[in-house]
């Protein structure tokens, strides 16, 4: 019996969603007296292999030979290793979303995405997940003895474990059911899911011109840049970057959203962030009704001072 | 092609959420129902590949007696045929076993659902009904060419966009950028009045027990106040954010 993680990596380097979710099984581990187990393809080298057992992973199965965009092996071989397991465990990122429900599919165990909160009851589980795009958090229960369960990224505290993490290497090769042909990767780019502060902005910016200063503002604070909806709507920035009920769910630390009225819609894809500031020059904006600080004035103005006066405290 | 589009029924986007019995159920009472946006996406990108290259649309939707305004919906927007399987749909994997159940027992090259349903958002039936017939799933999908027997198509992933070749048959969880916003397309009188004249065929559920099951529902906790700063004295939200919510 033991607890399974997928280790999901990025150009050699494991995720910082992935330590979450070994923060995550170790504390499952503890409860049960069972091991963490975990399971990673692609090319990784040794020093950043051991790195699991900072978080708490005993041992590492890595599949070189198995790229992780195809989502079916990499869904095989963590059947093979889950025929004992007792919680099969992901972070609830766009590849983990192809494989956790093929997972949960072969091994006819319930599956729990979006997960906020550490189980309180190992021997009983219920797990709290994110509902109705974040306007509701559910209580949901299995009626299998497996659980595949995928939490919700940075919702969860990385706790160090010092733990040996013993390296197993399968060379066994495996056929892809797809041909990736090119990647557009968003190079020096912070990935919004996992962002610890978000830069956002809306209409109220005027145009796509205008987004310089929501770059200089996010390139200062190592954040990433999102937009409302009507913003990816008429083009003015890519799709990937919308945050809200039919774009991203986002849960950074920060969240600063600039010229934003705060519609119900974008409110629910944000509001997990820990701490909301909106600046907005509608004092009606509803926005300041959920926002943590707010500053009522013109973002062409506000924006480049924040900046300025962020580098002031970068610089003490 | 043989187009199957996965529509599910959610409450309209603008909608407030309330729950109750106890706070166990959603209350639907005046709730308007649409159809998931990300369904949407596919199902209008499916009648543009039926305009282009000729095919044939059934649109399916595992629910109650209640969901079928939105099947006619879609037949208005261009699906030929509708089914609904009926089946309260709770659980990921008893939907996908009825929505597969279907498919093995007729023949598809492309099943199209949204990535996820705004409202449970589990966002695992399409790739579980893949897992299911042993065939590809291609996820979060923003871009789909047709080229001979094989499909290119690009899925956003964490970081980028992976440009993908597959061969039919293949499942896709769509999303914005399959189709833009300004293309959907909104029915009219003709579609309307021929959706009346269309199939809609109702079949029983196979009975798939639930994995997994909901107990309760609260709401999030309610920010405090707003704390309102000057917007002369921006250096006071820095040292706010620095030193009182530590997040800078």
């Amino acid at each position: 019996m033991s607890i399974i993680v997928y280790a999901e990596s990025w150009e050699g380097k494991f995720r910082k969603s992935t330590f979450e979710a070994i923060s995550y099984a170790k504390k499952i581990s503890e409860g049960l007296q069972k091991d963490v187990k975990s399971i990673c393809v692609g090319s990784i080298n040794e020093d950043e292999l051991k790195k699991l057992g900072d978080y708490g992973s005993s041992s590492v199965d890595v599949y070189p030979n198995i790229s992780k965009s195809d989502c079916k092996s990499v869904a095989e071989v963590i059947n093979e290793h889950s025929q004992e397991a007792n919680f099969i465990i992901f972070s609830n990122t766009f590849n983990a979303k192809s494989i956790a429900p093929r997972v949960s599919a072969k091994l006819s165990a319930g599956l729990v995405s979006n997960v906020i909160s550490n189980l309180e009851d190992v021997n009983n589980p219920t797990f709290k997940r994110q509902s109705f795009s974040s306007k509701a958090i559910e209580t949901v229960k299995l009626n299998t003895k497996q659980a595949v369960i995928s939490i919700a990224p940075n919702s969860f505290e990385l706790v160090q474990a010092n733990t040996d993490c013993t390296i197993n290497m399968n060379q066994k090769n495996f056929d892809s059911d797809l041909t990736v042909i090119s990647k557009d990767v968003n190079k020096g780019k912070i990935s919004l899911s996992e962002a610890e502060i978000v830069v956002s902005a809306g209409r109220g910016l005027k145009g796509p011109e205008n987004w310089e200063m929501i770059e200089s503002l996010a390139d200062i604070l190592g954040a990433a840049t999102a937009c409302s909806k009507p913003v990816s709507d008429i083009g003015w920035r890519p799709h990937s970057e919308h945050v809200g009920q039919t774009g991203k769910a986002v849960a950074p630390n920060l969240y600063i959203a600039i010229g934003i009225s705060g519609a119900i819609q974008h409110l629910a894809g944000v509001n997990s962030s820990k701490i909301m500031v909106a600046i907005n020059t509608d004092p009606e904006a509803p926005f300041f009704k959920a926002a943590d600080y707010g500053i009522v004035g013109d973002a062409f103005e506000v924006v480049p001072k924040l900046t300025e006066e962020i580098k002031k405290l970068r610089n003490n | 092609m043989n187009i199957l589009v996965c529509i599910s029924s959610v409450p309209d986007t603008t909608s407030k959420i309330n729950f109750t019995d106890n706070n166990s159920k959603f209350d639907k009472n005046g709730i308007q129902f649409v159809i998931n946006p990300y369904d949407e996406f596919g199902l209008t990108k499916a009648v543009m590949l039926k305009e282009q290259n000729q095919a044939t649309i059934t649109v399916l939707c595992v629910g109650e007696p209640t969901v079928e305004p939105i099947l006619r919906k879609a037949l208005a927007i261009g699906a030929d045929k509708a089914i609904r399987i009926n089946h309260d749909p709770k659980d990921s994997f008893s939907t996908a076993s009825e929505i597969t159940n279907y498919i093995k027992s007729n023949s598809f090259d492309l099943i199209i659902a949204g990535k996820e349903s705004s409202d449970y958002n589990g966002g695992a039936v399409p790739c579980m009904i893949a897992d299911m017939l042993n065939i590809p799933f291609v996820n979060a999908c923003n871009g789909l060419i047709i080229s001979g027997d094989n499909l290119e198509l690009s899925r956003e992933i964490d970081g980028g966009i992976e440009n993908i070749k597959v061969q039919t048959p293949v499942v896709i969880g769509g999303q914005k950028g399959l189709v833009e916003e300004s293309e959907l397309k909104i029915p009219n009188m003709r579609g309307i009045m021929t959706a009346r004249t269309k199939p809609l065929e109702v079949l029983e559920a196979s009975g798939t027990s639930n994995l997994t099951e909901s107990i309760s529902y609260a709401k999030p906790a309610a920010k405090g106040d707003c704390k309102m700063i000057d917007e002369n004295s921006i250096n006071e939200l820095v040292n706010e954010l620095h030193n009182v919510a530590k997040v800078i």
